[in-house]
Formats: C-alpha cells, sequence, structure tokens
C-alpha cells in the first residue's frame, strides 16, 4: 500500500438544477491509493456567497483551483462592486483548468445562483471544457449514474425533489464504487441563500444486496464504557 | 501476461507477476534493493481545550536505526506546532522555512498567528514543487478563532479531521483512534488516548519506535512534554548491567599552559563625528 501517492478523490459529485436553484452533492472519501485518507472529507468547496465548486480527481490540485478561482473571483466582485455571476466563476474556473491541462488532473463543477440567470451548472471536466447543464455528474463513481438520471431527471424540480434526487443517486453511487463512500453532503443555493445539510452513512437508504448494520463501531462508541470481553 | 477485455485495477496482496524475472535476475547476481521504510507515527487530536499532538522518536536511514531519539514535533509559532513525517531533512527545512515566514507576518501584522496561515504557507510551498518535497504534516494549534488541526500531504492537498495520523504508522495509530476517539476529552484522557495510538504505531510498525512525545496546545499557554513515555528501555542480560575495564593505561601527565595574550595597542584614528 503507497502512503506516498498522491491523493485522490475516488468521488461521486452532482449539481442538478431546480425551479429555483441548484442543489449540489458529493460523498466524502479521500483515498491514497487502498487506504481512505480523510472518510469525512468536504467536496464541496465556497467560491462566492453564491457559488459553490464540486471537486473531483486529485485532492491536492482540485483545492488549488478552487484557491486560485476564490482569490480571482474575491477581486472581481469588489471591482464589480456586485456578486459575481455562476458564468464568470465557471469560466475562470475553466481558463486555469484548460491553460494548466498538462499538469492538472480534477474533474469540477460549478453551480450557483445570480440574479440574471437564476440557478445554473457548468461542468469542467478534464481537458477544461465547459458545459452548462440542468444536471451533471462526475467523479469515478458517475460512471454507475448516468442510466439512472436519464430516468430519473425531470424538469421543473422542486428544492425538496431535487435533494432527494441528488442524496438518491450519490448514495446509489457509493453502494457501487470502491472509490466513493462516507457521508452524503449537499449544498441548496437560492436566492434566500445557501443551506448546507449532511446525511451520515448509515442513515442511507439500502439498496440491493445491503445488509442493516449489527454490532456495528457506532454502538460501542455510543456506550458508556468499555465492553467486558465475553469467553 | 494475457490481456483481459475488462480493465482489472490492481488488487491486494503479493503479486507473483514479475517472480520469474526476479529468479533470472538473482541467478545472474542483480539483487533486488533492500526495503526502504520512511518509517514515523505521528498524530494529532482536538480535546476540549484545544490540541494535542503526538510523535514516536526513531529515525530510520534504510533499515538501520540512525537516531532513537530525534524531535519530530515542530515549532512553528508560539501557539502552532507541526509533526512531521517523510524525508526528515524535508520536513525540517519546510516547518523551519514556514516558522520563519510567520514570525515575520507576526511583526507586520503585530497579531498572534494563525493556524490557517501555517497552512496556507505550508501547501503552497509544497504544492509548488509538486510531491518532491516529501513531508507529510501533522499541523495543530490554537488562535484566536479556536483549536485547529489540519494534515497537509507532500503533493499540497490538505483536511481538517478532528482526529489524524500520519506516517508509515497511520494505520495502527488511526485504529486506535477510530475506536476510542470522542468529542470533549479532557487533557489527562486526551494525552492518554495519544500515547496509545503512538504506543500502537511503535510496536506494530517496523519504521517507528522508541519513545512518545506529546505537546499540548491550548489558549495562551503550551507543553512540550518530551519523551513523555519512555516504552523502550535498554535491557542488559545481567541485572547489574556491565562494567568495562579502562582500556587505555595513563604513562605520563603533562600540563602546558597556553601562551599569555599578549595586547596590541594601534595607534589608530578617533572615530569622527
Amino acid at each position: 500500500m503507497d502512503l506516498k501517492a498522491p491523493h485522490s478523490m475516488g468521488t461521486t459529485i452532482i449539481g442538478v438544477t431546480y425551479n429555483g436553484g441548484v442543489v449540489l452533492g458529493a460523498d466524502s472519501r479521500t483515498s491514497t491509493g487502498m487506504y481512505i485518507a480523510n472518510r469525512a472529507s468536504d467536496k464541496i468547496t465556497q467560491l462566492t456567497d453564491n457559488v459553490y465548486i464540486c471537486r473531483s480527481g486529485s485532492a491536492a490540485n482540485s483545492q488549488i483551483v478552487s484557491d486560485h478561482v476564490r482569490y480571482f473571483l474575491h477581486q472581481h466582485t469588489i471591482q464589480l462592486g456586485q456578486p459575481a455571476t455562476v458564468k464568470v466563476a465557471a469560466n475562470l474556473v475553466r481558463l486555469i483548468s484548460y491553460n494548466n491541462k498538462n499538469m492538472l488532473e480534477t474533474g469540477l463543477i460549478v453551480g450557483g445562483w445570480d440574479k440574471y440567470e437564476g440557478g445554473k451548472i457548468y461542468a469542467i471536466p478534464l481537458g477544461g471544457t465547459i458545459i452548462k447543464q440542468p444536471f451533471a455528474i462526475g467523479g469515478s463513481g458517475s460512471g454507475y449514474l448516468y442510466g439512472f438520471f436519464d430516468q430519473a431527471w425531470k424538469e421543473k424540480m422542486t428544492k425538496d425533489e431535487a435533494e432527494q434526487l441528488v442524496v438518491k443517486a450519490v448514495s446509489l453511487a457509493m453502494a457501487r464504487d470502491g472509490a466513493s463512500g462516507g457521508v452524503v453532503r449537499t449544498v441548496i443555493i437560492n436566492s434566500d441563500g445557501v443551506i448546507g445539510n449532511f446525511y451520515p452513512g448509515d442513515g442511507l437508504p439500502l439498496w440491493h444486496e445491503e445488509l442493516e448494520s449489527h454490532n456495528s463501531l457506532l454502538d460501542i462508541l455510543n456506550a458508556s464504557g468499555p465492553e467486558p470481553m465475553n469467553i | 501476461m494475457s490481456k483481459s477485455a475488462v480493465d482489472v485495477p490492481p488488487m491486494g496482496g503479493f503479486n507473483f507477476d514479475l517472480c520469474r524475472r526476479n529468479d533470472m535476475l538473482a541467478k545472474k547476481g542483480v539483487n533486488p534493493p533492500s526495503f526502504r521504510k520512511t518509517g514515523t507515527t505521528i498524530v494529532g487530536i482536538v480535546f476540549q481545550d484545544g490540541i494535542i499532538l503526538g510523535a514516536d522518536t526513531r529515525a530510520t536511514e534504510g533499515p538501520i536505526v540512525c537516531d532513537k531519539n530525534c524531535e519530530k514535533i515542530h515549532y512553528m509559532a508560539p501557539n502552532i506546532y507541526c509533526c512531521g513525517a517523510g524525508t526528515a531533512a524535508d520536513t525540517e527545512a519546510v516547518t523551519d522555512m514556514v516558522s520563519s515566514q510567520l514570525q515575520l507576518h507576526r511583526y507586520h501584522t503585530g497579531r498572534e498567528s494563525r493556524v490557517i496561515t501555517a497552512l496556507t504557507l505550508l501547501k503552497k510551498h509544497l504544492f509548488n514543487y509538486q510531491g518532491y518535497v516529501s513531508a507529510a504534516l501533522v499541523l495543530g494549534g490554537v488562535d484566536c478563532t479556536g483549536p485547529h488541526l489540519h494534515t497537509i500531504y507532500p503533493h499540497g492537498s490538505t483536511d481538517t479531521l478532528p482526529f489524524a495520523t500520519m506516517g508509515s504508522g497511520s494505520l495502527a495509530a488511526m485504529a486506535i483512534f477510530e475506536s476510542k476517539y470522542r468529542e470533549g476529552l479532557n487533557r489527562d484522557e486526551g494525552i492518554k488516548l495519544v500515547c496509545e495510538a503512538i504506543c500502537s504505531g511503535v510496536f506494530n510498525d517496523l519504521g517507528s519506535g522508541s519513545n512518545v512525545d506529546v505537546c499540548v496546545i491550548t489558549k495562551g499557554h503550551k507543553e512540550y512534554l518530551r519523551n513523555h513515555m519512555l516504552p523502550n528501555p535498554r535491557t542488559y542480560i545481567s541485572s547489574r548491567g556491565y562494567t568495562f575495564p579502562k582500556k587505555t593505561e595513563v604513562l605520563i601527565t603533562k600540563i602546558t599552559p597556553l601562551k599569555d595574550k599578549e595586547v596590541v595597542i594601534e595607534g589608530g584614528d578617533a572615530m569622527e563625528e
């Protein structure tokens, strides 16, 4: 097991527009080879008050790209005098991704709400293309979700329907993709602001062949003292 | 090796594919390189009053222990300490460099350093060198915004966690944390947990060993407990220890005092205003 391998976030990331805003969702697993370096990472990072980014691929690269974009967007917001639009944020990400394509390995989904266009999702996969989409999926777990979204996606969902769709999709991908797991984090962005939610792994629905946990570590943690050993 | 229709990702366990080639090479006199480990177990936890960092004290050079009692918890700022795993030169150099930068920053701003400042400086440096500066760090400290604990990997990625382990003994130490960590530990419980985790690395990992260093950081106060635990005492077969006869015989003793210092006064010019 190579503890010096660069950290990659196997990941499942999703961005979905609904009637009035966007919902971003992600799992929480960061792996170094076969070891899970962080089982509760936050892959949805803030760029501005109204724009967030979902990161996948190399952990270091995606963190540095988001830091750079946050810095430029902050300056841009000051110069503009009003909140940045999602389109500008996504294009800044795209410029960095495309111009450094030989050195970066990161797939990103930018989502947010602004007063001109409303809720918008932009996908910026590996080479640095930018694609505006009503919903976007990314990361190693997304392979298991293309068919699911073709069938389950519909236009003009409500906020709750969209969030439930995202949580269901991430949990389906976590069930099948070894590099995705942990908890599900969602961020809902609309005209009222930003709400972040957290769904612990043991609260997610169980899919085919998944069993309920018994005698799990969580029971031991909640117990008052160390359990005596039974012969 | 046959090519399969589906790409199978590398599995755990031993891969026997190259054994025949290795045998052939060994017969020709080409021996495989010996096993290298960088060693170390470093940990950090957030407890109710702040941060506790822990580290083992073994430094290895290939299969040899070159330092049985080295210091792996480095000073960054009065309220921030950093444990380092990986190449010792890299961790020393990078923590010294950022510690100087933090001091300059303190002079500029007139304020106590923040952990996030140290984090950003370290992360930027490590990312610029694309993982070639082999320093894996556990950074912890308490500043005006509260206690913070971060891990920094050689490629520049960072994580913020309530408990963290790094180094070759990280899996052994993480096993202890995953079963025994809870929020709101007090100081004694926290130190005990950190010692247990480091001991787990010391006894179960070949690259970690010797003693346990602990550093407790709270608001406005820090305690560096060097060699808090010494679970590997030097033992002799004979309970009385060993006494060795003096080796060299003294033949003559002659003391020669050094020459007196001579004072030379030159008729120099007086300094002008």
